[in-house]
Order: structure tokens, then C-alpha cells, then sequence
């Protein structure tokens, strides 16, 4: 099969059984997304299909020819990070990190469905969501962090928005 | 080597003469960006090639023994290598320093316990297999239900002796007011993100496991134990670990399955436990029944506390929940009882989990201190400050350092604590019932051996390496800053080496004595450097100045990268507890303040804020000891609102073993969160006068918000978590 993961292309013979999370981890070297449940439940396998978060776990690699996947390694180096993986840096948005690419990716995803206006369980006006702390807590929701480096977290994402909309405005 | 027993409250020179400047301040962690890009390596990645997969089979009754285990249809699939079931040193579950498991064993001693291990090339296959491996048995009535079973006084296993001091009975017989409570805790899971995963080869008669792992020197001479080797042919490798919170402070079955499948089929084998059986493959933290009396006058003023305590373990672990713990040195009161007794069950291991003791104990105590105020018509502060111990109380030793009165203090200032607490129930936001309460936190403070080895290679090059881990604790940032304050460097030019046991020994991280035992040791091992750079420059140590990579001595200054040229300085510290470990007691202190917002119609309980503020010695880290505090509180909202593992008390099994039912915080869970620190260096306790952090946030935290529900509605929670269903029958009418 073929895949598009971070703008590079992969050929791969895939086991019907394999998840799009184990075919990265398990076949491709793509270690960065992590597996912390399997399930669904936690958010450590966040990665980007087509533009749109998704558990990685809970999907099977079949599934994916062609789209076009994105994954923590695609979005920033060590020498030069994603304002993301930046902020997550400045404000110690992780502890032991294993979290944290899910975090980071899900923050993407995120940030896009609030500029496309999708609304969540705490917008009060369905039509046109605000954007604060609460809006960030609620969505981010689906990133279980053990460690609860919550509130560094949503710090990090708050700064990275916040300077979107200034290059927006 | 400079080796150092803690005898006499003193710092090293190095240390109390720096001036760099970066100790204690908020820098950056020094791997933050191979966290955020992906790169930093866990234990199951980055696998050797020709690696296998391993897929653990567990036992299918909850007690009785197994009669056979049927692998026919699994090795008949394709790419299974092996189903191992036969090796007499198959353990029937975790090992560490103090206690080994059974090995080769047919008897249950819980649901779950490990009996066969499947290995196959690929990680789909060996969990098809795993499924497929039949295991027969012959099942023992199940003791399931600690409530029916007879409980076992003063257990040998316990960690904590009984403590026993003046007459409880006549106190509390003469006493103006008694408290008489009782509070119960449910198992909590330490539900570390990272799944206890290992990868594991051989090369020739050595044994190289990468695992997810607290405490890697005790794991190799575990994991050699277990499998009959030489110490010296195991090594332990963890450079980065997604959380252990206690559940990695051992090592699992799963690495001695992992190590017999590779030594049989001579191939590097991968396992990783699947979330579910963490639940039975990791110990939890015991459910608990704890009776809180407290007796006083009507002033307050304590004559005798008792706080005795039931927990629960298996017959194949050896561990007992302190749960005293953190109510021997606490408060005032001649009439003293901490007990620990113990409920023999078949069900998975207990053990420790962040702040064995302080967490759940501190709940009760707390608890049972609000309920005392509000009885004596006081302040809840007033209570604790008129109670507030001049030594410690059990044990008559000075405390080294003790600024709680402070933290009081602080943490209502900027809390602001009113001059009254209003009335239960008495505060209404619309629809939602508010109320605020606070808690004491408080967590014992251990200092143990630790080696550090720091060496300065040519053009000046700092490197620190030990075998203590960061399991996101901060340990390598806080490393490079003690060496770059004393040796006068920028925290990045300076190279940590961890999580490897080739590197010199010491405790790894655990009853958060990591910090302050490892950068003891670095900066004993920086006084070795400095005295070989004063000799170089033809000075007295007192003399140097290091600062911004220059070397002064008098009116001499010469940059450290041309004292080093070709001459590397390799340097070692050792820092050892010693009298002053029997002479004070030591703790870190703390104080809890929240707000919470019941939903006066459906119960539900928010937190609307909470203000921490502590006292941890030197805080060598800003930024990640804060970090490091929230999170505990952030885990005290946790098992006040939400976490409680349940068992099938018709199988042993666990109702919810998973992050779907098991709930831990997330993150609209969790409101602002301040945390403040009283900072005194604490040279009793070690080298860098820095106490234990990482379990001291969750201590108290949930009996601040416990205490806030009662400020809220009226309604005592003494059985934790406060979930919909205990509220709602009790809230007021609104
Ligand atoms: S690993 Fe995919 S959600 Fe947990
Ligand atoms: S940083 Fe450890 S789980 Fe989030």
C-alpha cells in the first residue's frame, strides 16, 4: 500500500489487523506518536488525517491509502520548532512528554475547527464560539495527560492562538 | 571521590559560594525539545533489528491453582515463535528491592497473574495468540471483599511501626470533645500514560533491557535475582519515562517474561502491557478504612490523635500502605495511635503509589480537622495553628525545617480567606452551591545514597551522569543547573547522562528523595572539580569565582576552557544520609485553599480554583517543581471527584480497568491553579538543602476539596470519591 505521512511517501505491506498508530510506530519508525491506551481513551496517538485530528489507534492503516497523514515529526525539528512545540517548551506544558505529541497535534487540529467556527460543548452561542481558557479546556479534553501539566498546557496553546489572531487581524 | 554523610547541617563551599545564578530558576527542561518534535526515545522504541513481540498471558480465575494451559491453536498460527509456560522462573508478578515474587508457581494469587508468555513477529499476531492460549484451572473460593475477612494487627510486612505513645484510652475518656470518624479510600491505579513496556536482548551472556523504569540500579540487581544471573551482566537502560507515579518503581512480569522468551528464541523481544492489564500486572493503591479520634479541650488545643488504618495485599507481594504516615510529625497531642493493620485478599498487588501514605492518609486527617473546627465553632486555620507542634510530636526530634505557620498564612492571604467562613450551604451562584475549604499537605522527607560522576573534558565541556531517572520529575534540567551554578555555566552547556546503570548508583526516582539525593551528589562531585581548578590556578578553593565560563582567583581570571585544555577533570560524589537523618525530622510542608461549585440540581461538583503554597527546602527548579506540585493537586481533585478502581467481588476482577471507566482528571477538570512557594534551604536535609517535592502536592489536596463540598452543601464526604450519587440525596433545597 501507499502512504503520504508528513509529505514523504511510504510503501508498505500492511496487515489488515494493524492500526494507522502501529503501522507509524511498529513499521514505518515513526515512534513519535504514542500509544498509551489503544483504545480510543487517551489522545497520545493524535495525529493529523487530511487536516483533521484523529486517534490513530482507533483506526486501521487500510483505511489510509493516500490521505495525506501528519504526524508530531512533520510538524517541527529540534532546530526548528512549530510555535506549538515552542510554547509547549516555554511554559513546561509536559512533564514526563509521553503526552505531549498527541497534545501538540490535537492543539493543531483544535485550533483549526475553532477558525472554521465549529462550536463545542461550552460555546454558549453555537453559531459563533468564543475562544478562551474554557474553549481550550473543553476541547483539548481528549488528550489525557497523567501527569496534569493541564494548566501549562493550556497556557501554551492560549499564546500560540492568541498570536494566530494577531497575524489574522 | 568526595564522599559525604549528611552528619552536620552544613552546604558544600562550592554551592554556598556560586554566583552563576541558575539554580532554582525557572530554565527550560534541557530535553524539552526532543520531547515536543517526538525524538526522545521510550522504552519500546527504537527496537534493535530482528526484534519480536511478546503478549503476556494471565491466569483465568481469581484463586485456585492451574492445571494446564492449552497453546495448540496459538502456536498453530502463523508467526508465532513461542509459548513459553514451562520456565521455573516465571514470576507470578512484579519484583523490586524488598520482596520477590513466586516464580514457577501454579497457585493464583490473583485474576490476570501472569502464566504463559507468547512470542511472535509481529505485535498483532501475539495478541491473537495471547487470546488464544487456553488457561485451565482449578478455581479456589476467591477472597474478593475485604469487608468479610479478618484482618491481620500489626502485620509484619508493614513498612511503619506501630506507634503507640501515652494513654489514648484515659485522653480520650477525659477529653471535653472527642472526634470519632471514619473514612474510606478506594484502589487508585497509578495509570502512568506510558504503558510498562520494555525492550529486552541479548549479547552473549548479557542482558540489556530498556525499560520503562523508576529506579534502574535496583531493577538490574531485581531482574538478576529473578532470572539467577550476575548482577553485572544485567544492565537497565531508562533515559525517558512516560511517568511512573509509583507503578515503575519495580520490576513487572512482563520484563522477566520478555528476557526468558529472548534468552530461548536469541532474539531481542518488545512488550508492552496492554492498558487493561496494567490493572493486573502493575500494584495499586490499597483501598483503605481509616478511624481518625481526636481528643481536646474546648479551646482546641489536641491531647491524643489516633489514626488507625486497614489496607489490603495478596499473599505474593510484600508491601503495606503507610497511611499514617503523614500524621506522625503533624499536629500536637501528648496520646498518640498510628496504626497499619492489613486485609489478606486475592487480588492484585498493592504498593506504592505517588505518596504511599500522605495521599489517602492525609485525607482522613484533614478531613477529620475540618469536621473538628466546625464542631469547636473555629477557623480551620486557627485549629491547625493552635495545634502546630514545637518538635515533632511522635518522636521528640527538632524538624529540620518547618515553615507550615507560613504557608498558612500565605496561602489565606492570597486565597483570601475570609475572617469568617460562612456557613455551609450558605453561599449561592445561581443554581450552583459555593464553598471553600483547605487543607494541610505534608510528606516526609527521605535522603538517600546517591552517586554523581561530573567531569570537565578539553575545551571545557561539562558532562553530569548517574543512574537516577526523569520520569518527568525535571531531574535532567535540575542536574545541568546545579553543576552550571557551581562550575559557572549556562545550564545548556552542560550534558546530563541518565537512566543507565552503567552510570555510578543511585536510588532512581521514588518517595521523591530523587532530587534532592542526585543533585547532593553532583554538587559533592563539583567540589572535587573545584579543587583540582584551584590547584590549577594556583589558589585556595574559597578563593575561585566561577562565573559565565571564566575562572577567577583574586585578580586573576582565566576561562575554564583553557584550566581544562588536555587535561579533563573527571570527578565523583557521593552523598550518603547521616545523623542528621536520626537527629530532626524532616518533612516538606504545605498548605491547600479551593473553591468549589456544587450544582445545587444535579450534583455535579466543580472546581472553581485552588492555591497551593509550600515549603520544599531549596526549590531547584522553579518551573518544574511547580509543575511538579500542581500536578499532585491536580491528582487531589482527582480521587476527591473521580478516580476508584472497583473490583467483581464475584471474580477479583476489575469493573473498569481502562481510561474510558477508570476516571482521571482531564482537562476541563481542572481550573487555575496557584502554587507559591516558602522558600528555606534546608541543609539538614542534604547537600542542597532541597526536600521532597513530587509527592507533596497530592498530599491534603483532596481534603482541601472534600472540605470545600462541605463548606458548599452541608454534606460530609468521608468515603471518597464524591460522586454524583453521594451528593444528591443530601443537597440542601435551593
Ligand atoms: S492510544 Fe489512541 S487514544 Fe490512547
Ligand atoms: S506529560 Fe506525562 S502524561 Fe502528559
Amino acid at each position: 500500500m501507499h502512504f503520504t505521512i508528513n509529505g514523504k511517501s511510504y510503501e508498505a505491506e500492511v496487515d489488515v489487523r494493524t492500526s494507522l498508530l502501529d503501522l507509524c510506530r511498529e513499521h514505518l519508525g515513526l515512534t513519535g506518536s504514542k500509544k498509551g491506551c489503544d483504545h480510543g481513551q487517551c489522545g497520545a496517538c493524535t495525529m493529523l488525517v487530511n487536516g483533521r485530528r484523529i486517534n490513530a489507534c482507533l483506526t486501521l492503516a487500510v483505511m489510509h491509502q493516500d490521505d495525506e497523514i501528519m504526524t508530531i515529526e512533520g510538524l517541527g525539528t529540534v532546530e526548528n520548532l512549530h510555535p506549538l512545540q515552542a510554547a509547549f517548551v516555554k511554559h513546561d506544558g509536559y512533564q514526563c512528554g509521553y503526552c505531549t505529541p498527541g497534545q501538540i497535534c490535537s492543539a493543531v487540529g483544535m485550533l483549526d475547527e475553532v477558525k472554521k467556527g465549529w462550536a463545542s460543548h461550552v460555546s454558549a452561542d453555537l453559531t459563533d464560539p468564543a475562544f478562551d481558557e474554557s474553549e481550550i479546556s473543553e476541547r483539548m479534553s481528549g488528550n489525557i495527560c497523567r501527569c496534569a501539566a493541564y494548566p501549562n498546557i493550556v497556557e501554551a496553546i492560549r499564546e500560540v492562538a492568541a498570536e494566530q489572531r494577531e497575524v489574522a487581524a | 571521590m568526595i564522599e559525604q554523610a549528611i552528619d552536620a547541617a552544613e552546604r558544600p563551599g562550592g554551592l554556598a559560594r556560586a554566583v552563576q545564578g541558575v539554580l532554582g530558576a525557572a530554565v527550560p527542561r534541557v530535553e524539552g525539545p526532543l520531547k515536543v518534535t517526538g525524538f526522545a526515545p521510550y522504552a519500546y522504541e527504537r527496537a534493535p533489528d530482528g526484534v519480536v513481540y511478546a503478549a503476556v498471558v494471565g491466569a483465568s480465575v481469581g484463586a485456585g491453582r492451574v492445571t494446564r494451559v492449552d497453546a495448540a491453536a496459538a502456536r498453530a498460527l502463523p508467526g508465532v515463535l513461542a509459548v513459553i509456560d514451562d520456565d521455573p522462573r516465571l514470576p507470578a508478578g512484579g519484583a523490586n528491592s524488598r520482596a520477590m515474587p513466586h516464580q514457577g508457581t501454579d497457585r493464583v494469587f490473583h485474576y490476570g497473574q501472569p502464566v504463559a508468555v507468547v512470542v511472535a513477529e509481529t505485535q498483532a499476531v501475539a495478541r491473537e495468540a495471547a487470546a488464544l492460549v487456553r488457561v485451565e484451572a482449578e478455581p479456589a473460593l476467591g477472597r474478593y471483599d475485604a469487608a468479610d475477612l479478618p484482618i491481620e494487627r500489626a502485620p509484619k510486612a508493614a513498612f511503619l511501626a506501630p506507634v503507640d505513645t501515652g494513654d489514648l484510652d484515659a485522653a480520650l475518656r477525659d477529653a471535653a470533645v472527642v472526634l470519632d470518624r471514619t473514612y474510606t479510600t478506594p484502589a487508585h491505579f497509578p495509570a502512568a500514560l506510558e504503558p510498562h513496556a520494555s525492550t529486552i536482548w541479548w549479547e552473549g551472556d548479557v542482558l540489556t533491557v530498556r525499560s520503562s523504569n523508576q529506579i534502574v540500579g535496583a531493577a538490574r540487581t531485581t531482574i538478576a535475582t529473578a532470572l539467577g544471573m550476575a548482577p553485572d551482566k544485567v544492565r537497565v537502560l531508562a533515559p525517558y519515562v512516560g511517568g511512573g507515579f509509583g507503578g515503575k518503581t519495580g520490576v513487572g512480569p512482563e520484563v522477566i517474561l520478555a528476557a526468558i522468551a529472548a534468552e530461548r528464541l536469541r532474539r531481542p523481544v518488545k512488550v508492552a502491557l496492554p492498558r487493561r492489564d496494567t490493572a493486573y500486572l502493575v500494584h495499586h493503591r490499597s483501598p483503605t478504612t481509616q478511624r481518625v479520634r481526636i481528643a481536646c479541650d474546648r479551646d482546641g488545643h489536641i491531647a491524643a490523635i489516633a489514626h488507625e488504618s486497614v489496607a489490603q495485599q495478596n499473599d505474593d507481594a510484600g508491601f503495606v500502605e503507610p497511611v499514617p504516615f503523614g500524621t506522625i510529625p503533624l499536629y500536637a497531642g501528648a496520646a498518640r495511635r498510628m496504626t497499619t493493620d492489613l486485609v489478606r485478599v486475592d487480588l492484585p498487588p498493592t504498593g506504592a503509589v505517588r505518596a504511599p501514605g500522605e495521599a489517602i492518609g492525609t485525607f482522613a486527617t484533614e478531613c477529620a480537622m475540618d469536621e473538628l473546627a466546625e464542631e469547636l465553632g473555629l477557623d480551620p486555620i486557627e485549629l491547625r495553628r493552635r495545634n502546630e507542634p514545637a518538635y515533632d510530636p511522635s518522636t521528640s526530634r527538632p524538624f529540620s525545617t518547618r515553615r507550615l505557620l507560613d504557608c498558612y498564612d500565605e496561602g489565606a492571604r492570597r486565597f483570601g480567606w475570609p475572617e469568617r467562613v460562612p456557613d455551609p450551604g450558605s453561599a449561592l451562584d445561581g443554581e450552583w452551591l459555593i464553598g471553600i475549604g483547605m487543607a494541610t499537605a505534608l510528606r516526609g522527607n527521605f535522603t538517600v545514597t546517591a552517586e554523581a560522576e561530573v567531569r570537565l573534558d578539553a575545551g571545557g565541556a561539562a558532562t553530569v551522569s548517574c543512574d537516577m531517572t526523569d520520569i518527568g520529575t525535571g531531574t535532567y534540567t535540575i542536574l545541568a543547573q546545579t553543576v552550571a551554578e557551581i562550575l559557572g555555566l549556562a545550564p545548556a552547556a552542560v550534558t546530563v547522562r541518565l537512566g543507565d546503570t552503567d552510570l555510578p548508583p543511585t536510588a532512581g526516582s521514588g518517595g521523591s528523595f530523587g532530587a534532592g539525593s542526585a543533585t547532593s551528589a553532583a554538587a559533592l562531585a563539583c567540589e572535587e572539580v573545584l579543587a583540582e581548578l584551584a590547584r590549577r590556578m594556583n589558589a585556595a578553593p574559597e578563593e575561585l569565582v566561577l562565573r559565565d565560563g571564566q575562572v577567577s582567583a583574586g585578580a586573576r581570571s582565566v576561562p575554564l576552557a583553557d584550566l581544562v585544555r588536555d587535561d579533563p577533570i573527571v570527578a565523583r560524589g557521593r552523598s550518603t544520609p547521616g545523623q542528621q537523618a536520626k537527629r530532626t525530622s524532616q518533612a516538606s510542608h504545605g498548605a491547600h485553599f479551593a473553591e468549589v461549585a456544587v450544582n445545587a440540581v444535579t450534583g455535579e461538583v466543580r472546581v472553581r480554583r485552588m492555591v497551593g503554597v509550600f515549603d520544599v527546602g531549596r526549590v531547584l527548579n522553579r518551573a518544574t517543581a511547580t509543575n511538579q506540585l500542581v500536578g499532585g493537586m491536580i491528582w487531589g481533585i482527582s480521587y476527591a471527584l473521580g478516580e476508584a478502581a472497583v473490583v467483581d467481588p464475584r471474580s477479583g476482577r476489575f469493573v473498569n480497568p481502562d481510561f474510558g471507566e477508570y476516571h482521571v482528571a482531564v482537562n476541563a477538570d481542572v481550573p487555575r491553579i496557584e502554587c507559591h512557594f516558602v522558600e528555606e534551604i534546608d541543609d539538614a536535609a542534604n547537600q542542597t538543602g532541597a526536600k521532597a517535592v513530587g509527592e507533596l502536592g497530592i498530599s491534603g489536596a483532596g481534603a482541601a476539596v472534600i472540605n470545600a463540598i462541605h463548606n458548599a452543601t452541608g454534606v460530609r464526604v468521608r468515603d471518597v470519591p464524591a460522586t454524583l450519587d453521594t451528593l444528591l440525596p443530601a443537597l440542601p433545597p435551593v
